[in-house]
Formats: C-alpha cells, structure tokens, sequence
C-alpha cells in the first residue's frame, strides 16, 4: 500500500536519509526502530510531503505522492501524528478536531459519527470537548493528536513517538489505541523508542542507522533474539 | 470644554471603526501570511474609486459598496497569486519590497484610470442630528456601525464558519494544517481575497466623510500598520482596541493643536510600544 524506494532527503546541506526503502501493507503495523537522530522522524516527514525527497520514490496505492503537497497527500488517506503533537494551542478541543471533520463531501451523519467513535475511545477529550488544545496535559495532547487524525478516516496513520515524555498509565492507554485502531483495519507506521511496546504492536520492525534500513524481520524473531536489537539500539 | 470632549469621543471612535476596518484586513493577512502588505492602503483607494463610479453609474451606495468589495476581492486573490504566492517561504524583505512595488504600481494605474481630481460620493444616509453646538450628519455613525458589522461578520465567520477554521488553524500552524489536508495555499488566497474586500469596503464607507484620490492610500497603509503594531501583530482584537484607542487620542489631541499635528499622536504611540512592548498592547504578556 505505502512503498518508498530508495528515498533520499537533505535538510539544507546535511544529507539525513541515503536511500529508504520500506513497504507497508494494507491493515499492518509496522515499527520503525532506532536511536535518536538516525532519520526515522525524517522518514515520516518525507512520506507527509514535509519535506521533499531529493531522490526517490513514495507510492501510496499506485499513486506517485513524491513531492506532493501534503494536503494532498492527506486527502488520499495518509494521516499524520508528529513527535511533537502540533496541536493547535489556541483552538478548543472540538475545534482541533473539527480541522480534519470541515471538509467537503462529509455528511453530518459521518461526522457524528466519527466524533462519537472518538469521544467514546477518549472519553477525556469528550469532557474537555471546549477547553483550549494549550491547556491539555501531555497525555491529553497525544490523545488529541491521534483523535484528531482519525477524523481524517485515514488508511494509514504516521505515529511518531506517541509515548514520549507521557506517564506509565498514559502509555498503556496509547497501546490500546494502536491495537483498536489496527482492529479496526488502519494500518500504522509507527516510530516510537519504547522497544517492548513496538515489538508487541506490529507485526514487522525495520531498524534504522544512520539514515539506511540496517535490519528488517518479523517483530516475533526480534522479540525471541534480542541481540539485534541490542546491536543497533543499546539497550 | 465637557461638550467638545464628548463630540471628540464621537469623531474618534467614528474614525475607530472606519480605521479597525482597514487594520483587521491587514493583521488578518499578516497573521497567516507573515507577509506586511505595503499595498494594502492602495486597495482601499481602489476600492473607493470602484465604488464612486459605480454609485455615480447606477445612483446606489449600497450596490457600490458591494461591487467594490466582490471587484477588489478579486483583485487582491489573483495579486496574491501572481506576486506574493511565489514569494512564500522567502525572507520577509522580499514580500515587503513586492508589495511595496504594488502600491506604486497601483497608484499610477488608478492615476492613469481614474484621472487626477479627486471623486465624491454622496451621504447614502441623509440628514443630521443635533449633537451639542454640532448639526452631527446621521452618516458618521452609520458608517462606524457598518464598519462594525462587517468585522463582527468577520468575526462570527472565523468563529463558526465551516471553513473559517482552516484560516485559524492556517494562522497558527501552516504545515501541521496542510497535513490535517487543509488546502493551506487556497486558504492563503481566499485570507488575502478578503482582507482586500474589507479594505476596498473602508474605501467606500469612507469616501463620503472625504474624498478618493489616487494618492491616499499611503496614509492608511501607515495608519493601519501602526494600529496593527500597537495591537499586537496579527492579532485581530487587539487591532481593534488599537484602532479605536489611537483615533481617540488622535480626536482629544486635536482639541490641543490641530487635527494635522494630532496625527503625531498614532506615530508617538507606536514608538513608544515599539520601545516598551514591542509584542503590542492589547496582548496577554508572553510567557
């Protein structure tokens, strides 16, 4: 479904990724591993057309999407959760939602009907449905980011390290997402340096250096070996 | 002397509103652009001439305020398309000196159209009240409420309108926004399309206090600017408190001295917030 070949992007001079090249499936979850700064969040970013890849290609159900503006790449089914939420700080929690529910062609039943489905999978966001984005907690924030691509009604989600900085309990809440959103048939590509937590979500891992796929396997071997993941993550 | 003042609080918040107007077209712009447009004085003279030949074509305030309005729109989404869409992304100077090179432009096209003698239109609203020792014409305030109404318009689109949310989320974080599949370059447009519309409006709400000529844009390029600095950039309330608490300080001032060096006042209060709050007045403090 989503196939990039040999990406290569640059910020400004400094060459990030030399050449990615990852598949992922309809309905997978697939993990992205590696240390800090060896290109994953960049990988995310040049599949969202955030940053253009100077070399390469991104395919996204036979479409060519390299290069493509983001919005658009958005309107095919790709959605999108950064490292850092990005949430609008100074829109209410409803409003935030509502930047990925006022689009053309959503009938108001569609659209209660995804509110309802995200109201019930964060009942939290349901209470605060007026606060201001700014004034949620760091948990609460996560939620909002993942609730608030999900109004995209996206094929695949780009999750990129949705339990960083968040309390033990909030990153329990964060796996029953990822397992009730693959449930419910989107498939994931995940980033995220809580090892245990990717193995135990995705079917498949790659693992990143440097800005190159090192290793690829079943996310079962890497649990039963774990000395690949030693070698490239330290732990 | 308590008379005076009081008709003085009338003209300035008269000219408040009227002044709010052309601001909140600007700090709207600025706020999801970055961009300061230098030329948006000369879309309020286009607007004003746009207007004056289509109320003296057809005889009706009204269809000319709204022909000018939907003609400037126009205008403005297809300048925002052909000069400052390509510029996007680039250092702020390069938009400055684009827009900059607009308003000259614009100036001698309207020179050229237009002719050098200045254009009237007449009161829509007749008749005056008694206001003190004043005979008040009824316009004055009926152009500060329509000033008024077509900001709160504004207001309640942003607020409530189905797309009127891409332009608050836009203005907040532009890449996060087109990854929530927000068209973020036709919103840009469809902002500068209406910040045009309301300036070309201020023309026309203008032009029967004064008059339209091809060279009166610049003063309310500069006089919008300054508003928009002292309210803080891109802020839309903020603008407006600092329309109408420049245009008053502007009135009592020339109570004083005259209406010409009152006009000191607006440059004193921006210097002054420049030097002791430069994020602007009517702001919560940064954190």
């Amino acid at each position: 479904m989503l196939t990039l070949a040999d990406v290569h992007t640059h910020y400004a001079k400094s060459h990030i990724l030399h050449g990615i090249s990852l598949e992922v499936k309809p309905g997978e979850v697939v993990g992205l591993l590696g240390r800090n700064g060896v290109g994953k969040s960049t990988t995310l970013k040049s599949v969202m057309g955030l940053v253009r890849p100077s070399k390469g290609r991104v395919t996204f159900e036979g479409h060519d999407i390299t290069g493509l503006p983001a919005h658009k790449i958005a309107h095919l089914g790709i959605a999108y959760v950064p490292e850092d939420r990005r949430i609008f700080k100074l829109l209410s929690v409803i409003e935030n939602l509502r930047t990925g529910l006022d689009r053309p062609g959503l009938t108001e039943a569609r659209r209660r009907a995804l509110l309802d489905k995200v109201y019930e999978s964060f009942p939290v966001l349901g209470e605060r449905k007026s606060q201001l984005g700014g004034t949620l907690s760091g948990g609460e924030q996560q939620m909002l980011a993942i609730a608030r691509a999900m109004m995209l009604e996206p094929k695949i989600i780009l999750l990129d390290e949705p339990t960083e900085g968040l309390m033990p309990r909030m990153v329990s809440q964060i796996r029953d997402i990822i397992a009730r959103l693959h449930r419910d048939g989107v498939a994931i590509l995940l980033v995220e340096q809580d090892v245990g937590l990717t193995l135990g979500a995705s079917s498949r891992c790659y693992i990143m250096e440097k800005g190159l796929i090192r290793h690829h396997a079943p996310s079962a071997d890497l649990k039963a070996d774990p000395s690949v993941i030693h070698q490239y993550m330290g732990v | 002397m308590f008379e005076q003042i009081l008709v003085q609080t009338v003209n300035g918040l008269v000219n408040g509103m009227v002044l709010a107007l052309v601001a909140s077209g600007l700090t709207l712009i600025f706020g999801i652009m970055d961009v300061v447009n230098f030329a948006h004085g000369d879309l309020v003279m286009l607007g004003g001439f746009t207007g004056a030949v289509t109320v003296a074509q057809t005889g009706n305030f009204w269809l000319g305020l709204l022909v000018a309005a939907l003609a400037i729109a126009v205008f403005g989404a297809l300048l925002q398309v052909t000069t400052l869409r390509p510029l996007i992304g680039r250092d702020p100077l390069t938009t400055i000196i684009a827009t900059f090179g607009v308003s000259l432009v614009l100036q001698k096209y309207a020179l050229w159209q237009f002719g050098p003698t200045a254009r009237n239109i007449p009161q829509p609203i007749p008749g005056q009240f008694e206001l003190f020792y004043l005979q008040y014409p009824w316009y004055r305030l009926g152009a500060a409420v329509m000033a008024g109404a077509i900001i709160g318009g504004l207001y309640l689109f942003l607020k409530y309108g189905k797309y009127g949310i891409w332009i608050r989320a836009t203005t907040q974080d532009r890449i996060m926004a087109s990854a929530m599949g927000i068209p973020v370059p036709l919103v840009h447009t469809g902002v500068f399309a209406i910040g045009s519309a309301m300036a070309a409006a201020s023309g026309v709400l203008f032009a029967p206090l004064a008059s339209v000529t091809q060279t009166m844009g610049a003063e309310f390029t500069l006089r919008a600017f300054s508003v928009v600095v002292v309210g803080g950039m891109g802020n839309l309330g903020g603008s407006i408190l600092a329309a109408l608490f420049i245009s008053l300080l502007e009135a009592y001032a020339s109570l004083v001295v005259s209406p010409s060096q009152a006009v000191i006042v607006s440059f004193v209060v921006l210097i002054l917030t420049l030097l002791f709050r430069p994020t602007g007045l009517f702001v919560p403090t940064p954190k």
